[in-house]
């Protein structure tokens, strides 16, 4: 198989060229950025799973459910199984999310609109509860995540800061080639259809509630792999990874990048950060209302995100 | 001729109203019946009972001589029987091809793929033929939600045949198309449906329609079938005429008319 036939669009190599870029940057950037952009693409990675929901009509207000876990499943086996291997940890926190999903996914599937947006919600929230009330897990103050080696290798200081960036934007990367070809995807364009009627969909032959399933587990997925990259870069872990401004967050920073493409929710979240470092350096007791104008500026000027911005540009070049 | 479809004592209730009491309906394989009624005599709710839609408050369906009764949509869908609606019911925000699109790989199985794309080649040249065989060739691209109502019926009753159903019910496939538009688009319908051997029921209020393309016509009222039999005695039917044509009806006319 060439190499241009491994890729299904324009968009893959685009989005491997970024990587490389971001990647090359690990070098070059102070480590406070690297650790901002570590955080930055993490974020992103559970937006992603925000954005699949909203591109099935469902909004999720409790994605910091799968963040948690994905979080606290890394934390909770470096600590209690002495795994020390960050790949190992991932891949740990984000099986605990996915069979948590599949359990809630059942229930939640049946739901819709506000609902839906209500019981994700809701189960954020047990978590939270549970959380804050178990002493054995550090209660409202968490714990601190053991620092994790890499393939047998333990760097120290800024190497790890910089090594986790690396290592973010390498999931990142695969997460977001993963993600076009799931958008692009029979599933994934049928649930665009379960969206704009669902009826239609159960009339030929496929059951709505089946797709939403899989989108719902998909989602909880990707979004504990983002629980997991902050939990080792932070090396700390608290409940308020499951609080409902945490979801709200990833609901705001959806909004901000826009649901059309899969490059969006990264745009959303490194602009998110950007304008949140700023706000609390320059205004520390208004940062959240400066977010507050940016949010309204946005639904006002910039109803489909800043990827709208991209995607008009496209239409016009491809018009001319 | 070997029964397709069969209803025995259907029978559904809201509340105190009987929207449908004792159906009895046999439909043989290749038939293309048309159903006739005033606005509440039941035709919708039997269309919606017989696909699935609608849980009958008792009675049986057959559908090839296996009952229905208490499956889904999608299982029946399954089975071989297909609809389509009233008002056309689309995916409005994606393209005329995104539609169809859909509908193939709905034909293909119940589990789309998480892999493979949705737009392929082979989709792709089977969609082509499905819009050339119904004169939509030219929305191909167009967002369903600009496009003309006719074609949009035919869209509907398009993806409702994707799945080389046996059975096709249509309800009012020609309501909100002009009157110039709605020989030429049953005109297709029926032609694609003869050529794929699809028996088909259809609810019409449209007696130029029902008279020109039906072999058999029932006569609901009330919730009960009133009339049965070949259009023309069906509709030169007293009863039929007082009760659901509401008015007289000269059926030279009509059936010289729909000629």
């Amino acid at each position: 198989m060439s190499i241009r036939n491994f890729f299904t669009s324009r968009t893959e190599p685009a989005l491997l060229l970024a990587a490389v870029v971001f990647a090359g940057g690990a070098w070059l950037m102070p480590a406070w950025l690297a650790f901002l952009l570590t955080l930055a693409l993490a974020k992103a990675l559970v937006v992603l799973g925000v954005v699949i929901q909203m591109r099935a009509g469902l909004v999720s207000f409790g994605q910091a459910l799968f963040f948690c876990i994905g979080g606290y499943g890394v934390g909770l086996a470096a600590q209690y199984l002495g795994i020390g291997d960050a790949f190992a940890l991932l891949a740990l926190g984000t099986v605990a999310a996915i069979l948590l999903a599949l359990a809630c996914g059942w229930l939640l599937t049946r739901y819709r609109e506000i609902f839906y947006a209500m019981l994700t919600l809701a189960l954020s929230m047990i978590l939270y509860g549970v959380l804050v009330k178990s002493s054995a897990l550090g209660s409202t103050d968490g714990f601190n995540v053991v620092p994790p080696s890499f393939l047998g290798w333990v760097p120290e200081g800024d190497a790890r800061k910089r090594t986790m960036y690396l290592l973010t934007v390498l999931v990142a990367a695969v997460a977001a080639i993963g993600f076009h070809r799931f958008m692009i995807s029979s599933l994934g364009r049928v649930t665009e259809a379960v969206r704009e009627n669902e009826i239609r969909v159960d009339f030929l032959g496929i059951s709505p509630q089946a797709v939403l399933f899989v989108n719902y587990v998909v989602a909880a997925g990707v979004s504990a792999l983002g629980g997991g990259l902050t939990a080792l870069a932070s090396g700390h872990i608290d409940p308020d990874m499951a609080i409902w401004t945490t979801s709200g967050e990833f609901v705001f920073i959806a909004i901000l990048g826009g649901t059309g493409h899969v490059a969006a929710p990264f745009i959303g979240a490194i602009v998110f950060s950007v304008i949140r470092t700023f706000a609390i350096q320059e205004a520390p007791h208004f940062w959240q209302m400066t977010l507050g104008v940016v949010l309204l500026a946005l639904i006002l000027f910039l109803p489909k995100g800043l990827w709208s911005l991209v995607a008009r540009r496209s239409k016009k070049e491809a018009a001319a | 001729m070997t029964a397709i479809l069969e209803t025995r004592g259907l029978t559904r209730t809201f509340g105190a109203v009987v929207a449908a009491n004792d159906l009895n309906v046999s439909i043989g394989q290749g038939e293309i019946v048309g159903v006739i009624g005033s606005n509440g005599a039941g035709k919708t709710t039997f269309i919606n009972m017989v696909t699935g839609y609608l849980p009958p408050s008792s009675g049986d369906i057959l559908f090839d001589g296996q009952s229905v009764i208490g499956r889904q949509p999608r299982e029946i869908t399954r089975l071989g029987m297909a609809r389509s609606f009233q008002v056309a019911q689309l995916f409005p925000k994606l393209t005329v091809l995104e539609n169809a699109l859909v509908s193939l790989v709905a034909a293909e199985g119940p589990r789309p793929s998480i892999f493979r794309p949705l737009d392929t080649p082979e989709r792709r040249e089977r969609a082509d033929a499905i819009f050339a065989e119904f004169g939509v060739t030219r929305y191909r691209d167009a967002l369903v939600s600009t496009v003309p109502q006719g074609a949009r019926k035919l869209v509907d009753i398009a993806m409702a045949l994707v799945s080389r159903p046996r059975m096709l019910l249509l309800d009012e496939p020609t309501s909100g198309v002009s009157s110039e538009e709605k020989f030429a688009l049953m005109d297709t319908v029926i032609a694609v449906v003869r050529q794929h051997g699809v028996t088909v029921l259809f609810v019409e209020h449209d007696m130029e329609i029902v008279a020109r393309y039906v072999t058999r016509l029932m006569a609901f009222y009330s919730g009960e079938i009133i009339a049965d039999g070949p259009p023309r005695s069906v509709l030169g039917d007293a009863r039929v005429q007082e009760l659901v044509v509401g008015h007289h009806l000269d059926i030279n006319a009509v059936l010289g008319a729909a000629a």
